[in-house]
């Protein structure tokens, strides 16, 4: 078994400190079993009262209809679907960290995959609120499902992307969902055999599912997690491919592009793991896990983003180039008129400065490694992409082709920017509740790499190194068998 | 549903765990499992448990829902009611990819997490008996089912020589039950044969 605990030293620890496997638990356990700080009370208040302003925001848009929204024609989606695309983006982040970083057999993934995975189910949860209230009439909005009904029977119409839109949003929900929470069974298992009060012993009881550890059900576990994971890095692909084609099969100028899903899938990596980034950041120093979150985790994430960001610039310069190479003279004037220019500018440049230009600093390895300017950046890249979804929908909606339906100046009603904050108090709001009441880091994977990758481990492969590959083998293969 | 008698052997290093695994089993002993805080690789095959078949389980559940979606979209459009778009083809391949995608996935992940539910006999509120409250933490516990022929000083001996760190006798129910572990429960105790 010593050849398989064997790691380069070159490669940086992923739990720092001098650990064992109970002293992991205890870490990561608990923030859970202590009351929580006054830090907490506040964010969570501030969240909750976030919420309850959005909800007061869509009971005026559902008792007042969409006119309590500054939309209007030709401007018929704006901030809605806008943070929509925004929401369902940054939960792309967190199914890339769990199934396509699992496939890559990264082992810096378990540091961040729990946290990131329950981002990607807040995020989809508030996502999905945009189109339901969109609808307007809220109350029949079950009629996007596909069901034998006395209307006809009327069906939805398969051919349209917006219905594909419902059912990858929802199968997405669903599989990071299951994802997660089979992900979560031995952790709480974990808390239910070490709580002491009444209620924790009765709530992770009953929310471990009997977990007990058992070799078979590792084994299932294991397969389930890695078919799991095998099912979502498609299906993550394909969510915001489609949620893409929304925009890309229509006949918009500036929309009707084939770079689309691609591009949406690289800008959704990119505000997702910039949404990690902000949260991971606050909870490693709120909850004390920095041994667990390292600078090397973080470090790795920005490299992501460095990666993710630079696609998405390649993306927006292909654009510009294809508005004027195609000779098409409305892309050319989506482009070239209503973007890097006209009514919009604004917005197209905040966009360009916070999505492809900040970016680029974290060439920098020292850039990359601070943790304050990380935080900034996080920002900084969320509200890029927040302008980019902004772009894409109202300058191309601003500006149609009969010039008689252009429309005004769009502004936002404050129910509709409530509506937004809404959402953000909802995302809070799941977030503190996960961070209270559930491990935020997987303990089980961090006890899996802890002899492999733990820094007080490491540190006793510098003699493993010095031997000579023979007398390697003598001793760590040779007495195996 | 039965009341059994254990020898529970607890060891704290995984690596002490795998000699004595094969020890115990070469000797004959019945290990009726070991608890892990994590997935301890190759501990399957060294406890002679065959490969599961969940992946199989979760192609049928995918193929399956790439059926029901294939079959339901052309039924719709071609049978229930028939629609013309645009007089476009009656059955758009291309345009039932994404929905037929979605719900393989969805088929296959939600059969797959009730299986792997079934298999392991997991649900809310199912409760288990518990050999060690620390299998879950750092302690790996190897249970040997005893039998009426057992020598339970025996196997209690024979443990401590192969690196088990604690060594305990439960008797304990062996399956599972509806329960909650913030109270201790009453069951039906059956005599030991």
């Amino acid at each position: 078994m010593s050849l398989l605990k064997y790691e380069s030293s070159l490669r940086e620890p992923l739990v720092d400190g001098d650990k064992n496997y109970h002293q992991v638990s205890e870490d990561i356990c608990r923030p859970i079993e202590i009351k929580p700080g006054r830090l907490w009370y506040l964010g969570f208040g501030i969240a909750l009262a976030l919420l309850l302003f959005g909800v007061y925001s869509v009971y005026r848009e559902v008792t007042y209809g969409i006119g309590q929204w500054n939309e209007n024609r030709t401007i018929g989606w704006a901030w809605d679907i806008t943070n929509f695309v925004w929401w369902v983006g940054i939960g792309h982040a967190g199914t890339l960290i769990s199934a396509i970083l699992l496939l890559f057999r990264q082992g810096w993934r378990t540091g961040v995959n729990r946290a990131a995975e329950a981002m990607t189910i807040f995020a989809v949860m508030c996502a999905g609120q945009f189109p339901i209230w969109h609808m307007g009439r809220v109350w029949i909005a079950f009629f996007v499902m596909p069901y034998p009904n006395t209307r006809g029977p009327v069906w939805v119409n398969f051919n349209s992307p917006l219905l594909w839109d419902v059912f990858a949003i929802s199968t997405y929900f669903t599989v990071s969902l299951l994802f997660w929470y089979s992900g979560l069974l031995p952790d709480l298992a974990l808390l239910r055999d070490r709580a002491r009060t009444k209620f924790r012993k009765m709530f992770y009881g009953v929310t471990s599912f009997g977990w007990s550890g058992s070799t078979k059900h590792w084994q299932r576990f294991e397969a389930l997690a890695l078919v799991l994971a095998g099912l979502s890095a498609p299906l993550v692909l394909s969510v915001h491919t489609i949620v893409s084609m929304d925009f890309a099969t229509s006949v918009i100028p500036g929309w009707h592009t084939q770079i689309f899903p691609p591009y949406f899938v690289a800008g959704a990596i990119f505000s997702g793991f910039a949404m990690v980034q902000t949260l991971l950041i606050i909870t490693r120093k709120v909850l004390h896990l920095e041994e667990y979150v390292t600078i090397g985790h973080i470090e790795a994430m920005n490299k992501v983003i460095v990666m993710t960001g630079s696609i998405v610039g390649c993306a927006y310069l292909t654009e510009l180039f294809i508005a004027w190479y195609s000779g098409n003279p409305y892309e050319y004037a989506a482009f070239y008129k209503y973007r890097i220019a006209g009514p919009y500018v604004w917005a197209y440049w905040t966009m360009m400065t916070c999505n492809v230009v900040s970016p680029q600093l974290f060439w920098s390895a020292k850039l990359r490694r601070n943790i304050q300017f990380t935080f900034i950046m996080s920002v900084v890249v969320n509200i890029g992409m927040w302008f980019e979804r902004f772009v894409i929908i109202v300058t191309s909606l601003a500006r149609d082709y009969l010039p008689s339906s252009w429309s005004t100046f769009y502004r936002p009603t404050i129910w509709e920017v409530g509506f937004f904050i809404g959402t953000l108090g909802l995302f809070f709001t799941c977030y503190f509740l996960f961070a209270k009441y559930f491990p935020v880091i997987a303990v089980a994977e961090i006890k899996s790499v802890l002899k492999t990758s733990g820094e007080n481990y490491k540190q006793g492969m510098g003699s493993m190194e010095a031997e000579s590959p023979e007398a390697f083998v003598h001793e760590h293969v040779a007495h195996a068998h | 549903m039965a009341i059994k008698k254990f020898v529970v052997g607890n060891f704290d290093d995984e690596n002490v765990l795998f000699p004595a695994v094969k020890r115990v089993r070469t000797a004959g002993y019945k290990i009726h499992d070991v608890y892990t805080p994590f997935a301890v690789h190759g501990l399957d095959h060294a406890l002679g448990l065959r490969q599961t078949s969940l992946h199989t389980a979760g192609f049928i559940y995918g193929i399956t829902g790439t059926t029901t979606a294939l079959t339901g979209i052309s039924w719709i459009f071609d049978v229930d009611w028939i629609m013309n778009i645009g007089g476009k083809p009656h059955i758009p391949l291309p345009a039932m990819i994404p929905i037929t995608f979605e719900l393989t996935v969805l088929f296959a992940a939600v059969g797959m997490v009730y299986t792997f539910c079934w298999l392991c006999q997991m649900a809310p509120g199912v409760k288990k008996h518990v050999f060690n409250p620390r299998s879950t933490d750092d302690i790996f516990t190897m249970v040997i089912e005893c039998t009426e022929h057992t020598n339970v000083e025996e196997v209690r001996a024979f443990l401590k020589t192969v690196g088990a760190a604690d060594i305990n006798v439960q008797e304990a129910e062996a399956g599972w039950w509806w329960g909650t572990y913030d109270k201790e429960q009453v069951l039906y105790k059956e005599e030991l044969v």
